[in-house]
Order: structure tokens, then C-alpha cells, then sequence
């Protein structure tokens, strides 16, 4: 995946601006920044779900919009969807499999079976036949994981996937991070978790709408870029920058990730 | 016993039964994703919108569902424009939609003082006054809805529950809701006649809000929406003949009902 000179405008408010990147075959890539800072709009960029008003992007060298059903799975945050669907955790999972099916095609037993392998990588086959709205937050993320998984994707994008699971989750979603990464899986995961960043990735990305640092985690520490994020995300929540006036954010309820 | 078979004697009755059970089946299983993607006041929007197409198509001698069906599919088209483009808020988009287009209609009528009593039975519905030729339309628009459905199954499905990821990971989220809202004006549309404008989102709403007080899984609610709807058309239409009263207002009483008695039977359940 390579963005170059990316820019990303909601009508007159610019979201994004310069960012070029790359993101290699079995890399982690952390995307960190306060919020609002564009880690969000980065990934539905990435996902195609919205249009980049210039520069270039292209996965495994096509625009987002061109690439065949399947090849990109988005993991947005669990409280995206209405958790009380009439619909069961394989329902959900099984969901992951649709692009790639024809309305002809029955739902054979080779789609069952990645289904249920994506049900267990995330510890899920037993929850298989349970209503989703009986589910922990956990579970609601890992079965979004699931999904992403049943699709058979060529890059993985996950928005602050930690938001609001407990400790076990994360390292389980650490873990299966690591080797979908080790298999050669691309992976894009924004977060706004700053503890352990270099066990979760392989390069991290400083976002604040610019690319303010791009390396591997000590790189970045090491520039400095880093810890100016720690301490406002950790003071204000978010950065400043004096030319671009605050109240733009607060005008934008979306840009607040 | 012939007092009971007695409404299906008349070929009118027997017009009307089939036309209610389409009719049933349609709204409710339609009613599905109009219940899950939280459209109901979108159904609502259209009927009363498509009131203006009709009194058009009287005043100009043509068919009232192609007055109507022109209507419909261009307000549900242009509502779901605005939803994706607008920077204004949907209900309130339908809500200046839809009263303008009623008012038209009202307009219109109004200056035709003879055409009221017409008029009158698509503002409540008249099922009992089902022509031939009605009936005809009724059932290819139900056999062209049903099969478009079964088609785009899994896709309404997916981009019913979660739209976005849906999007990216490749199947077109906007045309299935176009698709869907066309589908949807082309239900009100053969529903008009059957409940009139004003129930019509009763029908759309009320099977299928009562089958997901007692399902858990989409297709058994899609199904079980599908049967109270049918029951509800069915019974309603049989009992509004003994009771000598509208059968719109029947039907849709009766569907009411079959509501709060799924709300009972799922507190029963959980007790």
C-alpha cells in the first residue's frame, strides 16, 4: 500500500494533509495520534469508504474503488452497528464471506469452514450459535475480527480495536495481530494506546493531520515527535496547531475519532 | 358453514383475498429491512407523496399506479440522495417532502370536486374494489420484489447490518439502498389500494416489528414478518365482512393486536 502527498478534504475542513506512506507485505504499521488527528479518516480512505481530494493512493497497485471484492477488510470500532440485529456471531462472521460470493453461489462447505477458522483464531467457535447482543464488548470486537478474517483480505485495517476491551482481548488481539503479520499479512491499525506500541508493531506512524514521524517505535521515541503526542493526549487530548484554529474540530463531530 | 364461506362467493371477495395476501406478503417481508435499517417514517414519506402522483394521474385520465408508481420511486430516489449528499438531517428532508407532496395532491383534488369519492378510497383503501387488471399488477410488481430480493439476499442483507464495512470490503452500499427504496415505492405503491396511504406504514412496520420480539436470527424474522403479515391482511379482510367495518382499518387493528401479543409472548419467555 502507498500513499503519496495524500490529501483529504470534508467539504471546506482538509482532514488529511501530505501524508505519504508505505506499508509492506508482513509489517504491522501504528498509526498514533490524539484525537481528531485524521487516524480515522486515514483508514476509510485506505478502505475506499471515501475519496481522497488529491495525491495518490493505491493498494497492490490499484485505487481503493478498483480493487476486487475482498481484498481490503475495515474493522471499525464495535459501536458502529446496532449490536440488537436479529443475528447470530456466525451470521456476523459468515458476513465476511459475501463479497466474493455471486447471488448464485450457495454458501458450501468451503466457506463454512473458513468461518469457523476464523471463529477459532479468535476464540470464538463456541460463541458460534450466540445471539450478538448477548456479547461482551470483548467479543463484540473479536467477532469484527472474525469477519475482517472470514474475508480472506490482502490488507487489514483496524480502528482502535483496544477501545474499550479487557486486558485478556487485547493481548489476545496482539497476538493474532503478530502472526497474521508473520503469515505476510499488511496490517494498518490505528490506536490510541501508547503502552507496549513495540510489541504491537513494526513501524509506527505519528498522525496529527500530517505525518509528523514515520519509524520503527524507537525511531520515533527517539525523534521526539512521539512524546510532544504522549503529553498532549495525555494532557488535552489533543495537538494544536495556531494556524489552524481549533473550533474546526468542534465543527466536525466526525473528525473526533 | 356456508355462512362462514359466505365472502368468498363473490368474485370481488375472491379478488380481494388474493390481493390481501400479496399485499401482505410483501409489506411485511419488505417491512424486514424497513424495521432494521429504521425507515418506517420513510414508508410513511413515500405513501403520502405519492398521493400527488396519484391525483395527477386521475386528472390526466391515466392509471393511478403508474401516477402513483412514477411518484414513489422518485421521492424514495430523491430521498436517498439527499440522505447521502444533503447537509440536511433525513426526517427532516422526508418531513417537507412529503407534506409538499401531500398538499399538492390535496391541491389538485380539491379543484375536482368530483373525483372526491375516489380519491376518498386511496386515502383508506378500498380492497374490495380490486379490479381484474389490478389484481394482474399487484402480483407481477409482488413476483418482480420478491425475486429482486432473493437476488440481492446477502448483499441488503450485510449492508443492512453494517453498511460501511460492507462498503469496503468491496459490495456497493449505496445502490443496494437505492435498489432498496425503489423496491420499497414500488411495495407502497401495490399497497395502496389494499390499506390506502395513510395505514400503509402500518403494514410495513407492525408484522415485522412484532417477529423481532421473537426471533433472533434474520431469515426466521423475515418469514415470521411474512406470516403475521399475511395473517393480518387474510384475517382482517375475512373478519371486516361480519363486522360490516373498513377492512384497511381491520387489517391493520388486527395486526396491532398480533404486536402486542408477540411483546406478551416474549415476556412470557423471559419470565
Amino acid at each position: 500500500m502507498v500513499a503519496r502527498d495524500l490529501d483529504v478534504r470534508y467539504d471546506d475542513f482538509t482532514a488529511l494533509v501530505g501524508a505519504t506512506f508505505a506499508v509492506h507485505y508482513g509489517e504491522a504499521l501504528g498509526i498514533v495520534g490524539p484525537n481528531g488527528s485524521g487516524k480515522s479518516t486515514l483508514l476509510k480512505t485506505i478502505a475506499g469508504l471515501l475519496l481522497p481530494s488529491s495525491g495518490e493512493l493505491s493498494v497492490l497497485g490499484q485505487p481503493p474503488r478498483k480493487l476486487a471484492p475482498g481484498t481490503i477488510a475495515y474493522v471499525p470500532q464495535v459501536e458502529a452497528v446496532d449490536w440488537s440485529f436479529p443475528a447470530t456471531v456466525w451470521d456476523v462472521v459468515a458476513m465476511g464471506r459475501f463479497a466474493r460470493m455471486h447471488f448464485w453461489q450457495r454458501f458450501d462447505s468451503s466457506d463454512r469452514d473458513v468461518v469457523h477458522h476464523a471463529l477459532s483464531v479468535v476464540s470464538m467457535a463456541e460463541l458460534a450459535g450466540r445471539q450478538i447482543s448477548n456479547l461482551s464488548g470483548g467479543q463484540q470486537q473479536r467477532a469484527f475480527v472474525a469477519r475482517a478474517l472470514a474475508q480472506e483480505p490482502r490488507l487489514l485495517l483496524l480502528d482502535e480495536p483496544t477501545t474499550g476491551v479487557d486486558a485478556a482481548t487485547e493481548e489476545a488481539l496482539r497476538k493474532i495481530v503478530r502472526e497474521l503479520v508473520a503469515d505476510g499479512l499488511p496490517v494498518l491499525m490505528a490506536t490510541h494506546d501508547l503502552d507496549r506500541v513495540d510489541d504491537w508493531f513494526d513501524r509506527l506512524l505519528v498522525l496529527d493531520r500530517r505525518v509528523l514521524a514515520l519509524g520503527t517505535p524507537r525511531e520515533v521515541v527517539e525523534s521526539g515527535a512521539y512524546s510532544a503526542i504522549r503529553e498532549h493526549t495525555h494532557t488535552h487530548g489533543h495537538l494544536r496547531h495556531d494556524h489552524e484554529p481549533h473550533a474546526a474540530h468542534a465543527a466536525h463531530p466526525e473528525m473526533r475519532a | 358453514m356456508t355462512l362462514l364461506l359466505e365472502p368468498f362467493h363473490y368474485a370481488f371477495m375472491q379478488r380481494a383475498f388474493v390481493a390481501a395476501l400479496a399485499v401482505g406478503l410483501l409489506c411485511s417481508t419488505m417491512g424486514t429491512y424497513v424495521v432494521l435499517r429504521k425507515l418506517s417514517f420513510i414508508g410513511d414519506g413515500i405513501a403520502h407523496a405519492s398521493f400527488a402522483g396519484i391525483v395527477i394521474a386521475y386528472l390526466r385520465g391515466a392509471n393511478f399506479y403508474i401516477g402513483a408508481g412514477i411518484v414513489a420511486v422518485l421521492t424514495a430516489v430523491g430521498i436517498g440522495f439527499v440522505h447521502r449528499r444533503g447537509r440536511i438531517s433525513l426526517d427532516t428532508t422526508i418531513g417537507v417532502l412529503f407534506t409538499g407532496m401531500f398538499a399538492l395532491g390535496v391541491f389538485l383534488m380539491s379543484q375536482q370536486r368530483s373525483y372526491a369519492v375516489d380519491l376518498q378510497s386511496f386515502l383508506f383503501g378500498d380492497i374490495l374494489a380490486v379490479q381484474p387488471q389490478d389484481l394482474w399488477l399487484i402480483l407481477g410488481l409482488s413476483v418482480v420484489v420478491a425475486v429482486t430480493v432473493a437476488v440481492l439476499f446477502r448483499g441488503l442483507l450485510y449492508t443492512t447490518f453494517d453498511p460501511v464495512v460492507a462498503q469496503a470490503s468491496g459490495i456497493n452500499s449505496p445502490a443496494y439502498e437505492y435498489a432498496l427504496l425503489v423496491m420499497l415505492a414500488l411495495t407502497i405503491v401495490v399497497a395502496l389500494q389494499a390499506v390506502g396511504i395513510v395505514l400503509v406504514a402500518a403494514l410495513l412496520v407492525t408484522p415485522a416489528a412484532a417477529a423481532y420480539q421473537l426471533t433472533s436470527r434474520f431469515s426466521p424474522m423475515m418469514l415470521l414478518a411474512a406470516l403475521f403479515g399475511a395473517a393480518s391482511t387474510e384475517g382482517g379482510l375475512y373478519l371486516s365482512y361480519y363486522v360490516r367495518a373498513s377492512s384497511g382499518a381491520t387489517i391493520v387493528l388486527l395486526a396491532t393486536l398480533l404486536f402486542f401479543l408477540a411483546i406478551g409472548l416474549k415476556h412470557l419467555r423471559r419470565a
